[in-house]
This record gives C-alpha cells, structure tokens and sequence, in this order.
C-alpha cells in the first residue's frame, strides 16, 4: 500500500507559549510494497514521522495518506514496532504475541493456535510460557516482531526495533525480518541510526535534516534481493554507504 | 542448605530450603510472646488484674464461645466490616480511576479529599452515629470511609504508572476504551492497588470498631467498652486479640490473592 506525505509539519509547545518545529514540512510517497529507511541525525524528526505514519501523532499542518485514507488515528492496516519490544510484563510470551488477535475478538483457543504456528519461525519455540523478563532483548524484539506479523498489516513501521540490541543480533534480526516479509510482500519503513543496516535492508534511503527534519538526500538502493549478511564486503554496498554517509556528514557545519 | 552456592547461583532455585522457616518464623514470633506473657503474669511483675495470664484469657475465650457472646459481636463487626470495606474499595477505585483520567478532577477534589483524610476518624465518627443511627449502618459507612483513602491513592499511583508506549501500543491495535481498561490499565495497576487493599483491609477492622466505640447495639468494639467496665480483663483481651485475628486473616486473605494474581512479579525478579 502506497504512503502519501503532504507537506506535513509537526511542532511541539516549547515552554514560553512558542512552538518548536520538530519536522518538516516534507512532501514524498512512499511506493507499494517499497522498504523504505529513514536515516538523520538524533532528534531530525524520525520518530515523530512515525508517529504520525501511525496515526498516534497529529500532525501541526499538512496531511499523510494511506492509500486514499487520510490518516488521522491509527488504521488497521498499518502496524508500529517500537524502539523496545513494549511487551506486558504481566503476559505471557504466548499471550502478548496474541494481543492483537485477542483485540479483534478472536477465540482463545484459536489465536493460540495461530500463536504456536508462529513461534518456530521466530525461533521461540518453547518460551511460549515465559515471562517478557525472563528472555533476552533478542528474543523479546522476536516476540514483538510476532505481534506485529499477527496483526497482518500491509505497511510496518519500525522505529529503531533492533537500536537496543548488540550489532551481531541487529543483523541476524535485520535479515530474518527480510526473510518473513519475502513471504508476504509489504511496505516497510524502518528508522534507524545504522547505515549499513539501512543499506542492507532498503530498497530506497530517506536522509533527514537536523531539526526540523527535511528530506535533504533520496537514494535508491539496487542491491539485488534477496539480500545476505556477506553483501557489506561488495564494492557496490560500500559505495551506497559512503553516498549515505557523505550525505548526512554535509550536516555537520 | 545454601553452602554450595558457589556452584549453584542462588537465583537459579529462589524457593530453595530456607522458605519454609521463613514461613514459620512469625509462628514462633508468636510463641515466643506467649511464653513472655506466661512468665510475666506467672512472675507476678504486673498485677493480674492489669495483665491476665494467658491460661485464664484462653478460659474466657472458651466461655464466650460456648454462650455465643463472641460469635455474636464479631458477627456484627464482620458484617460491618463485609459491606463497609467493599463500599469504600468500589468508591476508592471509581473516583481514583477518574482522578488519574482527569486531572482536573483531582484540583477539584482533593480539598475535600485530603480534609476528609487529616480529620481523625474518631472525631468525626459521632457525626455519623449522628446521621446513620446506631444501627450497623454507620460502622458500614465508617469502615468504608477508613478504606476508602488508602484505595484511592494506590488507584491513582497506578493507573498514571501505566506506561505511555504500552498505551500508544493499544491505540494502535484500534483497542476500545474498555479494552485498554482491562487488558492494559487494570493488570498495569494491580500491583498498586493490591498494596492499597492490604493496608484497606487492616483498616478496615478500625473503621467499624470506632464506630461501635461510638455508639452501637452489638459489635467487637461494643464488647471491649462493657469488659472493660464490668473489670473483665480477660474477657477485653480475648475482645482485642479476635479483632487482631479478623485483621490478620483478612490480610493474609489479600496477600493470597495478590500471590496468586502476580505470578508474573514472582517470576520477573
């Protein structure tokens, strides 16, 4: 499903009564089933893109489409994983991976079952009974990774879903999201601070500004797929790395 | 029992041997009491009049069970107690939830509030003998406002404790307000609001025996004031001690329940 920004601009209440521009304005589409990451220095504005993309933000002017559905609360077909896993200690492995089936109405017994099936592609097999606390940051972002399978969204948003866990299972998770979503082609748009990571994944790189962010780079990335950890040695990845990199280092003056 | 935690980290078996003594112990607390008391009296350091022997206060017990005199005050204060605390609870949940909603609510309500809290309870417990009679009545409503302070702070700590990004997670799951009640806010605060029930549930034994204190037909209270006065001291021990027992069981009746509810804690630390 294909995003639409449009001139879209969010501020906050500094105190003193003014407003700090936090984003924009800034105008692209986002293609059908396109990866799209975003790239900027911290506090450009990503998250509170994402927020907006997500319906839990409203956004100071302009408008964001999904579809043709101007979004202004969040729509079903859109789904956010965020910064942490964000799971209910107080439920189960089991039982948060099945919120948002158990949202929707579904039966217990069913969504379980759904539930089940799911869990040994996210190599959770077995901890279906534990408590968030009792996994590791790795497993717990999978179990969060399955909530938002479950939701059978046509466009994610992550906002830095892996920026809390150690490089090695950044990419182990960065590759298995490839490798879920091959399955059922979406939209995805990732934020994240690691360049090689949005390399790696995207099909096309937004870089953003400082304060208040704005589109100051737009680079494709025709890197075939399927893509594989062994790519960022490529002289042709190294290249797309350094234009990405050049671009958010013409920031810093 | 823990000597060999060198090869064994001790948070790998938390409910290893040593529960069961930490179980036992208040038990022996107890015990230990007695004895104390025993030898106090049996010493003779205290008149016996000031302080009965445990012998002659278990004696008392014995007889007021038999006549039923126990079972029929307590009776009273139970009930009391049943309506009262559950009143004051629901009352406490509603206007904390609202209040932790509405912040407005809450500049708009704690005077009455907090006025209400920093008045002792005794001193305004013959204003409602005044208005609800002498009738069980008005120990309900006393115990119900005794209970009630202790609900609606912990509601209000824990409703605002639920976090943010879990609240932004249900709002994009297109959850209904009544979801985001039950499957966020409610497990959310919980752990909170138990805590307000434990300490509630002592209190609530307070609330009806000042009321009884006051003015009332039967009840716990009204037996220690006639002991008292007829110089029955064991009869005023085996009063004091049955209400210590109604509040301990109550709590332990709360701790239970949060034992059971909060597997999750037990698991996560």
């Amino acid at each position: 499903m294909r995003l639409r920004l449009q001139q879209l601009a969010v501020s906050y209440p500094a105190p003193g009564g003014t407003l700090l521009p936090a984003l924009g304005p800034i105008t692209f589409d986002i293609a059908d089933d396109e990866f799209l990451c975003l790239v900027g220095p911290s506090g450009c504005g990503k998250s509170t893109l994402i927020r907006v993309l997500a319906g839990l933000l409203q956004p100071t002017a302009g408008s964001a489409y999904c579809g043709d559905a101007l979004i202004d609360r969040p729509l079903p077909d859109i789904a956010i994983m965020f910064q942490d896993a964000n799971l209910m200690p107080w439920r189960t492995v089991l039982d948060n991976i099945a919120l948002p089936l158990e949202i929707a109405g579904v039966a217990e017994s069913e969504r379980h079952q759904t539930v089940r099936e799911l869990l040994p592609q996210l190599n959770l097999d077995g901890f279906e009974l534990a408590y968030p606390a009792e996994l590791s940051g790795g497993m717990a972002q999978r179990a969060a990774l399955g909530r938002v399978i479950l939701q059978q969204p046509r466009i994610w948003l992550l906002d830095e879903p892996f920026g809390a866990l150690d490089a090695l299972t950044r990419e182990k998770l960065s590759l298995e999201l490839l490798r879920l979503r091959q399955r059922s082609r979406q939209t995805i748009v990732l934020v994240t601070h690691d360049i090689s990571e949005a390399v790696l994944l995207a099909d096309r790189i937004i870089v953003l500004s400082r304060r208040p962010g704005a589109v100051i780079a737009d680079i494709a990335i025709d890197l075939p797929r399927p893509r594989f950890a062994a790519m960022i040695y490529q002289p042709e990845f190294l290249r797309l790395t350094k234009q990405v990199r050049e671009s958010i280092e013409s920031l810093r003056d | 029992m823990a000597k060999n935690e060198s090869t064994q980290p001790e948070i790998a078996r938390p409910y290893a041997n040593g529960v069961v003594w930490r179980r036992l112990s208040p038990l022996a607390t107890v015990l230990v009491l007695i004895l104390v008391w025993h030898w106090i009296t049996d010493w003779q350091l205290v008149s016996r009049i000031l302080i009965p022997p445990p012998a002659q206060v278990l004696q008392s017990l014995a007889k007021a069970l038999a006549d039923g005199t126990l079972a029929k005050h307590a009776g009273t204060t139970l009930g009391e107690m049943m309506l009262g605390l559950p009143l004051g609870v629901s009352i406490g949940l509603a206007i904390g939830y609202a209040i932790a909603k509405a912040p407005l609510l809450e500049y708009i309500l704690s005077p009455i509030i907090v006025a209400f809290q920093s008045t002792p309870i005794v001193a305004y417990a013959p204003l409602l003998i005044i208005i609800f009679g002498t009738g069980p009545s008005s120990k309900v409503v006393t115990t119900a406002v005794i209970v009630f302070f202790p609900t609606l702070v912990n509601t209000i700590v824990g409703i605002r404790g639920v976090s943010p990004r879990l609240r932004d997670l249900m709002r994009s799951l297109n959850a209904s307000r009544w979801q985001i009640f039950r499957k966020l806010e409610l497990p959310s605060a919980l752990p909170v609001i138990l805590a307000g029930l434990k300490t509630s549930a002592t209190l609530a034994v307070i609330g009806a025996v000042v009321g009884e204190f006051v003015g009332s037909g039967s009840g716990l209270g009204v037996l220690v004031i006639s002991a008292r006065s007829q110089y029955d001291t064991p009869l005023v021990y085996v009063t004091v001690l049955t209400m210590t027992a109604i509040a301990l069981s109550l709590y332990s009746l709360v701790a239970l329940v949060e034992w059971r509810v909060l597997v999750w804690q037990r698991r996560s630390t």
